[in-house]
């Protein structure tokens, strides 16, 4: 009876911890350089993410080649001569929310969340520490957040020729909903 | 993340940019211009290095051709260009009918068909006669086969196949037969170098002059939105129709010409 009852209760834990993860394949993630010579933007629609409410670990993924630009040949230098992407095809984060005690999935709202973790983009990892909004809706999640990268610390070299036209920061926006799985 | 790996399906990666430029050096490459994307292009000639020191070697005259080409689609561009060679207009279309790829997809090479028609708009060697629009016209068939190789090393062949309406003189065949074979090195992200060859299997002379195969080298130079093409080739025209059976230089006798091709794209919509 005991072991039955132990038995139930993992059961019951595998089921909850089922039930607190979340995830999208088609989340958006974009990066916007602005300087006075030119504006780029670049929009990803493909991005895979997976929270885990049990603990608070939240992962994406990103094909560096689901980028898109307004101008192709933008793109063709963004794959080609900046991210390698046949090279490193894929991007990455792997962290966790700082702050689950403070949200409350039952209840609709938003709540503001840090996430700490490793981002890697061209196999170079960086600590990153971002603050985002967390909603709890109905029938899953939603998350934004923005946040500032630099190149440089990934080793993407920028040549004197194109300085004026891409920006020394680059700014990221992450948009996802999430369903439960 | 091990979720994720096992949730993405394997994908269709489709090579890109085997070349630089829509041109491997004179000739076509299989890149075409995106939809909605315009490219202005302006490509010169000098004449002939060994013209010697009074015609500051070949820099005194300059053949000139500029077209404007635009990508209708993905996978269809269309063009059409002016070159002082013989006063000669020209349109080409150009479409993919393969796509390097790998993963769940692989195809080993890229093919493209090229077609384009010149108008030889100089005078009538002999009014005297009947002229025909139609004698103005010529006609260049390739198909273009690439593959990249890795990220420095492209190649590419490309059979050929030029019908002449009108040809000078008895002795110059309506039909000539050509296959050539380009590739690029990349000698850093933004400079390779390039070389073109074309074997012109039906040996002919032209307007009673010699010809030789076509064979140019040179650098492809990207900045930004520019891509700049140096090149040193034995033909003065910048079209098929005229360097595959028109070449009348010769590399072994110092015919060589320098010149470049300037591309500018402008995104249409």
């Amino acid at each position: 009876m005991k072991r039955l009852s132990l038995i139930f209760l993992f059961l019951g834990l595998i089921f909850t911890a089922n039930a607190q993860k979340f995830m999208t394949k088609n989340g958006y993630i974009g990066f916007f350089s602005h300087t006075p010579a030119e504006d780029i933007k670049g929009d990803n629609n493909q991005v895979a993410s997976v929270i885990d409410a049990s603990n608070g670990e939240i992962v994406f993924q990103v094909l560096v080649k689901s980028f898109h630009f307004a101008k192709t040949l933008m793109e063709e230098h963004f794959n080609e001569n900046y991210m390698e992407s046949d090279k490193f095809p894929k991007a990455s984060f792997k962290g966790k929310i700082t702050n689950l005690a403070s949200i409350d999935l039952t209840k609709n709202g938003g709540y503001e969340v840090i996430v700490e973790g490793d981002l890697i983009i061209r196999d170079v990892t960086k600590k990153m520490s971002v603050k985002g909004m967390l909603e709890v809706v109905t029938g899953g999640l939603n998350a934004n957040a923005k946040f500032i990268i630099t190149p440089e610390d990934f080793n993407i070299k920028i040549p004197s020729v194109v300085r004026e036209n891409i920006a020394k920061t680059i700014e990221v926006t992450i948009a996802m909903k999430y369903a439960p799985i | 993340m091990d979720l994720l790996d096992k949730e993405s399906k394997p994908e269709i990666n489709y090579t890109t940019a085997t070349f630089k430029s829509t041109r491997v050096m004179n000739g076509h490459s299989i890149e075409k211009m995106p939809a909605g994307q315009l490219d202005f292009r302006i490509s010169h000639r000098f004449g002939r290095i060994n013209s010697g020191a009074y015609e500051l070697f070949g820099l005194d005259q300059a053949n000139i051709h500029f077209g404007l080409e635009y990508g209708i689609f993905n996978w269809l561009m269309v063009g059409i260009g002016r070159g002082t060679y013989e006063k000669t207009y020209d349109g080409f279309t150009k479409f993919t009918i393969l796509r390097q790829s790998t993963g769940a997809k692989v195809m080993p090479v890229s093919v493209s068909f090229f077609s384009s028609v010149a108008i030889n708009s100089l005078k009538w060697s002999d009014p005297e006669r009947t002229n025909y629009f139609s004698s103005r016209l010529s006609y260049v068939n390739q198909v273009l086969v690439a593959r990249k190789f890795n990220q420095s090393f492209s190649f590419q062949i490309m059979p050929s196949y030029v019908h002449r309406n009108l040809v000078e003189t008895e002795l110059d065949p309506n039909d000539l037969w050509a296959i050539g074979a380009g590739g690029r090195i990349k000698l850093s992200k933004r400079i390779s170098f390039n070389a073109e060859y074309y074997y012109v299997a039906t040996s002919t002379t032209y307007q009673g002059q010699q010809v030789y195969d076509p064979l140019s080298i040179g650098f492809d130079i990207e900045t930004g939105g520019h891509v700049f093409q140096l090149i040193f080739t034995n033909s003065v025209a910048m079209i098929e129709k005229g360097f595959i059976g028109e070449t009348t230089g010769s590399w072994g006798k110092g015919d060589i010409h320098f010149g470049f091709n300037i591309s500018r794209v402008f995104t249409l919509k």
